[in-house]
């Protein structure tokens, strides 16, 4: 493949690399060279979808062409002492990062910069990268706008890279701020899926079988699946049925044949595997029990089976008989001796779309208990272990506290179960009987 | 549990005796009161004095072994699961190391294992526990535990690398260990690439240290076992409740780590309580696409209990015995509120406790040698106490008169007697748990499960009382008389097996019945052939009337009964009877002399402390002063409060006359009445039911009393008014 890339300030050789490790990126990534030089933009925002190759695109520039660089995760940065210390950590090593106060302020990282910039001043420009860039938006106000202009404000020669998954749009303050030179990453098409995928080949294969193979992979997968992430995941995943076609069949150059034999077992693995209900770890063992007997799949939702004590099952049960009846039914549903109750106007009209569509409501602690002890078929004492159970019931999620923790003040719950749960529960319990 | 705490106190006592000679200490009274030992609190207020230090030494002797049994038993059951973690995370961390590709493809993953324990949380600790140990001895030495109540916001980050790296730091110098502590200190460090630095740190120096000790000193230095396979050991990361984690914190917490993944070797290990399907409630598919998630699955808490019940109460190695009420509590409490088997284990202790605390006679309840060398120094009060008990008194009525005279008259007698009754209550218990085992086998898989599918619920008929006169019992009896043949010859085959272990000389008797009565089976086999019986039955005639058919049925009936039984219907009817006589020695613990020394009995006592009910007790409290205060101005007819009872209790009983909003000023004029009749004023006098400053302030603190204990709060609806929390009323 000849370079794409040309730029008279870097080496034949080293733009040749990069090429080679960006397929199907060699636009944005010429781009990005023309903008990165001597002089350069105060800031950059790149936005595109999760795995467009943003971050890889720049770790690999900056990486091979040698250029001063941080890479910073916003994630990471919980407060932005992280930040800037990680900052001053990759451009000027340990001892500028421990000049920082306590808690720095921007102007404390300011200050600590143009003292350690004049001491070694810039060969070439300097490149913060920002991964998760949105998560900015949290952070003080005046950080993002800061960022955008650093180079003035340290008046060094920095360039800030901002990468994102939202549009600048959803970015600008209120108060407005320097606008940084916005960069598109479009989505891969599918024959660049099929390209990139191809390059992580097993050594043992051809690269056209290869190829072929992946290209039957994304006939069954690219239609629900576009993430380039989670596609890589797969052909390895698959790997065991892969090569035991392999072994059995000599040709291969005979993609129908490939093509009978694989599909099958895509077919299978899009129900467990894609949706990471099963690890590739796990999906490889089965696979390789497979060819002794069939056993049947369970993913991770498979279990969805909860053993409980005997009165828990029933505050679950009752927990979702008030998360989902109106509290004017009670009297007429755990009564014996319920008044008379027009038939006409018994259910008002918002009440009569399904209560499941509408979600589970909350209930205070009282009416709970006045419903368990009339479902219980037991007299059941209001022990410390019963109430101690509710809050293991929220702590299990299996019940959500709505209000404050506050217990003297008639707390609220929500059943956080669904019905297929509840009648799992009262099986068993009918079982037991 | 009371070994962990005595211990140390004991050394409080040595070095508080040690030096008290020479130094006035200003604490030592303090001092003092915790060098109090374990069995000092014993003693206290105990039952019997004179003979309860030995109880206290008997009881702890006991309850030690129970523990290191228990302990073992649950790394026993653990094992597997265990076992199967260890080869998971080695595995995981020599996967990393090899180049092949599929491995290569995975490397972006962080390897995590479910774990998925159960809903009884208070037992996980232990398992954890020796998780920990397990990994910190074979795999890697970093190992880190988090629990979600110790990781609100941001400190969860800050906890892992304090573990992680503490738990190294203790092996070396102490300088080092301050710097470490300084660094963390100051938050600005707390992020993973400090712990990248430390952890490239310290493989090369184990690296080092690896090499040195190979090429120096072999088996000299300290990383012998840890790390000699593995250059780099995996960092571990144990989530103990993974569904009490704030969700956002824990992906966040995992986008950091899988940053990281290419220079650390990070490993998680979720604790999950309801079922693995939470991790998909809790991560996006973003955030769990970056773990490789193997799934582990312990044992279920119920098995686990059959086999604690099994091990520790099935069994005669033990003289502590629960009575089958205080067996129903425990189990109850398991079954209906918590799943625990440590709370299980508790309950035992407690009965334990209480059991050698009030039971002066409980000193005979220890091996044999040793209770029968207690009997002989059994004082003159102990012996009154034996032949005040019921079961005693039992057996002396069916002696006779002479008897009688010598062993309410004659102590060296009574004490032989007690002896001879102690080595028969042994043997009572050796016959009594292989049977109950063997019943178990031949009833457990009867259809309906008439004696129950679990041991503990044949157990607690059993203890009950005697089980041959049970219907049950009966019911399954008929029903094993329908078994065919194969299966009676499977399962008395079983019981053949269960017997075998048994070593008592009535078990033995009943082992060689049992084996001649299987081989008598096994012949029959042989000889089956030619016996086949023709079928009586003859052909109806073609048209009866509804008489003739009465007749020919009922003959037919009378002939069925009359016929000869087949051998294999003799044998098996032979069988069964052989099966009623081993069941004798079922017979209820009550009817057993002095089977008070061993049972313990109390159920309401283990129910109040296990299963207490705050909510009735101050209801009692209120209601009734006298229950708790014992003043016999309080005592009243049912239902009343006397006017002389605490405020707290007028204006408790005041209130429940009223609906659900409280007006104050009624409710003090009214309380106001009452006190003036308590102070014995003149109900005509003008002064009657005026409220003073005294009162006032009464009242007010008894109304506020009630708001801290939850029966009232004050509304925003109407200023003057409360709102009682609580039903009732009009």
């Amino acid at each position: 493949m000849s370079s794409l890339l040309q730029h008279p300030g870097h080496e034949e050789e080293s733009l040749q690399r990069v090429s080679d490790q960006l397929p199907c990126r060699e636009v944005q990534a010429g781009t990005l060279l023309s903008l990165m030089g001597q002089y350069s933009y105060p800031s950059i925002f790149i936005y595109g979808h999760r795995s467009s190759g943003k971050s890889h695109v720049l770790h690999v520039l900056l990486k091979e062409l040698e250029l001063p660089h941080a890479p910073v995760s916003c994630v990471e940065c919980v407060s932005v002492a992280l930040l800037f210390e990680q900052v001053l950590l990759s451009f000027f090593g340990a001892d500028a990062a421990s000049l920082l106060p306590r808690s720095p302020s921007l102007s404390d990282f300011v200050r600590v910069y143009r003292n350690q910039c004049s001491q070694s001043p810039a060969e070439q420009t300097r490149y913060i990268v920002m991964e998760k860039a949105e998560l900015l938006r949290d952070a003080d106000a005046n950080l993002l706008p800061a960022l955008l202009r650093l180079q003035e404000l340290v008046e060094d020669n920095v360039t800030v890279i901002l990468l994102s998954e939202i549009v600048w749009d959803k970015f600008r303050p209120n108060t407005g701020c320097f606008e940084p030179l916005l960069l598109h990453f479009p989505d891969y098409s599918k024959g660049e899926l099929q390209h990139i995928l191809s390059h992580d080949r097993h050594p043992s294969y051809s690269a056209e079988f290869y190829s072929s193979y992946i290209n039957i992979l994304l006939g069954v997968f690219y239609s629900v699946c576009r993430d380039l992430r989670e596609l890589r995941h797969l052909p390895h995943a698959m790997n065991v049925a892969f090569t035991c076609f392999c072994v059995s069949s000599v040709k291969e150059t005979d993609t129908h044949k490939l093509w009978r034999n694989m599909e099958p077992h895509l077919k299978k693995a899009m129900q467990t595997v894609y949706l990471r209900e099963v690890s590739s770890l796990q999906w490889e063992k089965m696979q390789q029990m497979e060819e002794k007997e069939s056993g049947a799949l369970r993913g991770l939702s498979a279990h969805t089976h909860v053993e409980l004590p005997y009165y828990s099952k029933f505050l679950l049960i009752a927990a979702y008989l008030a998360s989902y009846n109106p509290a004017r039914t009670d009297k007429r549903f755990f009564l014996k001796h319920h008044g008379k109750i027009r038939k006409t106007n018994f259910l008002k009209k918002n009440e009569k779309t399904s209560n499941h569509l509408l979600g589970p409501k909350p209930f205070p602690l009282d009416r709970l208990l006045a419903i368990f002890y009339s479902v219980v078929d037991s007299r059941v004492a209001p022990t410390a272990s019963i109430f101690s159970q509710i809050s293991s019931l929220v702590t299990l999620q299996l019940l959500t506290q709505v209000s404050h923790d506050d217990q003297l003040d008639a707390p609220k719950y929500k059943c956080a179960v669904s019905m297929d749960f509840i009648c799992h529960l009262y099986g068993i319990y009918k079982h037991l009987l | 549990m009371s070994t962990c705490r005595q211990r140390p106190q004991q050394g409080n006592q040595g070095s508080y005796e040690g030096s008290g000679g020479c130094f006035v200490f200003k604490p030592s009274a303090k001092k003092k009161k915790t060098a109090l030992s374990l069995g000092d609190h014993f003693v206290h207020g105990c039952e019997g004095a004179e003979n309860s230090e030995l109880r206290f030494k008997l009881c702890h002797d006991l309850w030690d072994k129970i523990q290191t049994d228990t302990e073992a038993l649950q790394d026993e059951l653990n094992r597997n699961i265990l076992d199967s973690l260890l080869d998971f995370t080695r595995k995981c961390s020599s996967t990393r190391q090899h180049s092949d590709w599929a491995s290569q493809m995975r490397a972006s993953e962080i390897p995590t294992a479910a774990l998925v324990l159960g809903v009884n949380v208070p037992d996980h600790d232990m398992t954890f526990q020796s998780l920990s140990d397990l990994l910190q001895q074979s795999v890697t030495p970093h190992v880190a535990s988090v629990q979600a109540k110790e990781c609100g916001g941001k400190h969860l980050m800050k906890r892992v690398l304090e573990r992680l790296m503490d738990t190294v730091v203790d092996d070396e110098d102490e300088e080092e260990a301050e710097q470490t502590s300084a660094q963390l200190n100051k938050s600005v460090h707390c992020s993973l690439s400090t712990l990248c630095a430390w952890y490239n740190a310290k493989t090369k120096v184990s690296i080092f240290l690896f090499q040195k000790s190979n090429t120096v000193s072999p088996g000299k230095k300290r990383c012998s076992h840890v790390g000699d396979d593995l250059q780099s050991p995996p960092l571990v990361i144990i989530f103990k409740d993974l569904e009490a984690f704030n969700p956002r914190v824990l992906q966040d917490f995992i986008l950091i780590c899988s940053r990281y993944i290419e220079r650390l070797p990070l490993m998680f290990i979720f604790g999950i309580a309801t079922s693995p399907s939470t991790i998909q409630h809790m991560l996006p598919h973003s955030v769990s696409s970056l773990l490789c998630i193997e799934l582990f699955q312990s044992l279920s808490c119920t098995q686990h209990l059959a086999t604690v019940i099994d091990k520790l109460i099935l069994t005669p190695q033990f003289p502590f015995k629960l009575n089958g009420k205080v067996m129903q509590v425990l189990i109850s409490i398991f079954l209906y509120h918590d799943f625990s088997v440590r709370n299980f284990i508790k309950g035992i202790q407690l009965a334990l406790l209480e059991h050698f605390h009030s039971q002066p006679l409980s000193v005979l309840c220890c091996k044999k040698k040793a209770a029968l060398l207690n009997v002989m120094h059994l004082g003159p009060q102990d012996l009154e106490r034996i032949r005040q008990l019921q079961s005693f008194k039992r057996y002396v009525e069916k002696q006779d008169p002479q008897e009688q005279v010598n062993l309410f008259t004659d102590d060296t007698h009574l004490k032989e007697v007690c002896q001879k009754l102690i080595k028969n209550l042994r043997q009572y218990h050796k016959n009594y748990y292989p049977i109950l085992r063997c019943l178990h086998t031949l009833t457990s898989s009867l259809p309906r499960y008439p004696l129950g599918k679990q041991i503990r619920e044949l157990h607690l008929i059993c203890l009950d009382k005697n089980i041959w006169e049970n219907e049950d019992y009966q019911s399954a009896m008929k029903l094993l008389k329908m078994l065919a043949k194969d299966q009676l010859i499977a399962l008395l085959q079983r019981c053949e097996e269960i017997l075998q272990a048994a070593k008592s000389k009535n078990i033995k008797m009943a082992l060689v019945q049992l084996e001649d009565m299987l081989s008598k089976f096994k012949q029959l086999d042989s000889k089956s052939v030619e016996d086949s019986i023709t079928s009586p039955v003859k052909n109806l005639q073609k048209k009866t009337d509804l008489f003739q058919l009465q007749k020919t049925l009922l003959e037919m009936n009378e002939s069925r009964r009359s016929k000869k039984l087949s051998p294999f219907e003799a044998l098996r009817n032979e069988a069964l009877e052989f099966i009623d006589s081993l069941v004798n020695h079922l017979s209820a613990p009550e009817s057993q002399t002095l089977n008070e020394v061993c049972y313990y009995t109390s159920s309401a006592t283990v129910r109040r402390h296990l299963n207490a009910t705050p909510r009735t007790s101050i209801q009692a409290a209120l209601n009734i002063p006298y229950y708790y205060l014992q003043n016999d101005r309080l005592k009243t007819e049912d239902g009343i409060v006397s006017n002389a009872a605490p405020d707290i209790c007028i204006v408790y009983k005041l209130h429940l006359e009223c609906g659900r909003l409280i007006n104050l000023y009624d409710w003090l004029e009214a309380y106001s009445t009452v006190v003036s009749a308590a102070e014995g004023n003149d109900p005509g006098s003008d002064n009657f039911g005026k409220v003073d400053d005294v009162k006032h302030a009464r009242f007010i603190r008894a109304v506020s009393e009630l708001e801290f204990l939850g029966f009232i709060k004050s509304t925003k609806q109407k200023t003057d008014h409360v709102a009682r929390l609580t039903w009732g009323g009009c």
